[in-house]
């Protein structure tokens, strides 16, 4: 029988939950690295036993830890994240130039070919790739270096690089997001970049329309439909379908288009599935209520799913890495609080329950479906 | 015999024990011993001190003797108590975050 594995990154530690394909009844082990922030674990797709974790703290620095059997032993690989080129300076929150420094890596986005290869976002934004299953890692200086690095300027955050999405139908192609540069595609392998942001509307920067400066939070890709990307952006949960090139604003009827996540169904690539936050400093549920909600046409219909989840008095936050799908026939959809709760659904989204609560604050939810 | 201290989080990181005993030649300096610390458990390499400044990161903190050395040159030598072993020289995460 088919089981997940729910990789879950904290403020204090990580988590690993299991459960057979019911999704009922969950094991969970952790605290992980007690004490330390793991802002992002990610399995290979191409091995699941292969496990990255990006671990850190303001007082030791950052860490990468690999586990090689599924979770159960790991350790330390590289760490030294050194910008390929001269960084020269960035924007910071005043306005005046500030020099690029490694703060942390938010992501690890592992190879779809091959376990050894894996990418790293960090803060101040750039990317790193290792092809060495983390021991040694390099920058793919092509983004930082694209021309409009100078101008980027941090969200509340940092200057994150924050999303990596691999195309499954072209090992050339891969999109990024930063905050708040924007969102970006490369269509050589890393080589050179491009910003996308044609279409995105951001009425917090001086020019709404400008090439970059958008704050993205997240996006997502179908693996079938490649070129459809859905985004939570600031404000604003967008469309493109032309692999980035324009996008259209799909937030239609949802009660606040501001939020974090946003994942799409493993089988129906027109599903899409957001948690609305309130504002952008009111970060909490519209009227203490937990929603998601779910678009089966793509967006702008959109429809609440409230069943198994708290539905007052509830203030928490779902952020950009803690909600993911599962590839069981009947998609599970999971995501992470702020509150330290971990919800599972495992029909779609129709009935929730808490596989776990009271962790620390959730940083980031992955979930692994295994035969 | 020199003897290190590391914090919980790093004698974790690190699987030993409490204290770290290191062989360093007389007049060793903290950079030698921090050289020679991370050479003995590489898995230290970036936590106490910056991987390209090589600087003691900013929320940790270098005791010995009573005496608080975190703002001392790297390149000053170790107290003489240090380097012969009588008193540990304590590598600790500062005291932040409320």
């Amino acid at each position: 029988m088919s089981s997940v594995r729910v990789l879950v990154g904290t403020r204090k530690g990580a988590f690993i939950l299991r459960a057979d394909g019911r999704r009922s009844d969950w094991k969970v082990e952790g605290p992980l690295f007690g004490g330390w922030e793991l802002y992002h674990l990610k399995g290979s797709p191409a091995d699941p036993d292969r496990i990255y974790a990006s671990q850190s703290t303001s007082w030791f620095g950052q860490l990468i830890q690999r586990s090689d059997d599924g979770g159960r032993t790991w350790a330390p690989v590289g760490n030294r994240f050194a910008y390929a080129t001269e960084t020269g300076t960035h924007q910071w929150y005043d306005g005046t130039p500030h020099p690029w420094e490694f703060a942390r890596v938010w992501h690890l986005e592992p190879s779809l070919s091959d376990p050894d290869t894996v990418y790293a976002g960090v803060e101040d934004a750039a990317m790193f790739k290792s092809i060495d299953g983390g021991a040694e890692w390099n920058e793919v200086p092509g983004l930082r270096e694209h021309g409009t690095g100078p101008s980027w300027q941090p969200g509340a955050g940092g200057m994150c690089l924050h999303t990596i999405v691999l195309d499954p139908s072209d090992p050339n192609r891969m999109f990024a997001a930063i905050s708040a540069a924007g969102a970006f595609r490369t269509d050589d392998n890393g080589a050179t970049w491009k910003p996308i942001n044609r279409g995105l509307r951001s009425e917090q920067i001086p020019d709404p329309e400008a090439e970059v400066g958008h704050c993205v939070h997240r996006i997502t890709m179908h693996p079938s439909w490649p070129k459809v990307l859905f985004m939570q952006k600031h404000w604003d949960v967008m469309r493109s379908d032309d692999a980035g090139d324009t996008w259209r604003e799909i937030s239609g009827n949802l009660p606040s288009d501001f939020g974090f996540p946003i994942s799409v169904h493993s089988h129906e690539p027109e599903t899409v599935y957001v948690v609305p936050i309130t504002s952008d400093s009111e970060h909490y549920p519209p009227d203490g209520r937990l929603r998601v909600y779910r678009s089966r046409v793509g967006g702008n219909d959109w429809e609440a799913l409230t069943n198994g989840l708290p539905q007052e008095h509830c203030y928490v936050n779902v952020l950009r890495d803690a909600m993911a799908v599962d590839e069981l026939d009947d998609c599970g959809i999971y995501f992470g609080t702020t509150g330290g709760d971990v919800y599972v659904s495992p029909d779609g989204g129709d009935h929730w329950q808490a596989a776990v609560s009271n962790l620390p604050a959730v940083l980031s939810v992955e979930v692994q479906t295994l035969s | 015999m020199i003897r290190v201290v590391l914090p919980g989080h790093l004698r974790t990181l690190a699987a030993v024990g409490k204290e770290v005993q290191l062989d360093l030649p007389p007049e060793a300096t903290t950079a030698d011993l921090l050289d020679a610390l991370e050479s003995r458990l590489p898995m230290l390499e970036g936590t106490i001190r910056d991987h390209l400044t090589r600087r003691r990161r900013p929320f940790v903190r270098f005791f010995a003797c009573e005496e608080d050395l975190s703002h001392e040159s790297l390149s000053a030598p170790l107290p003489a108590d240090v380097l012969s072993g009588r008193e540990p020289f304590v590598i600790l995460g500062a005291m932040a975050g409320g």
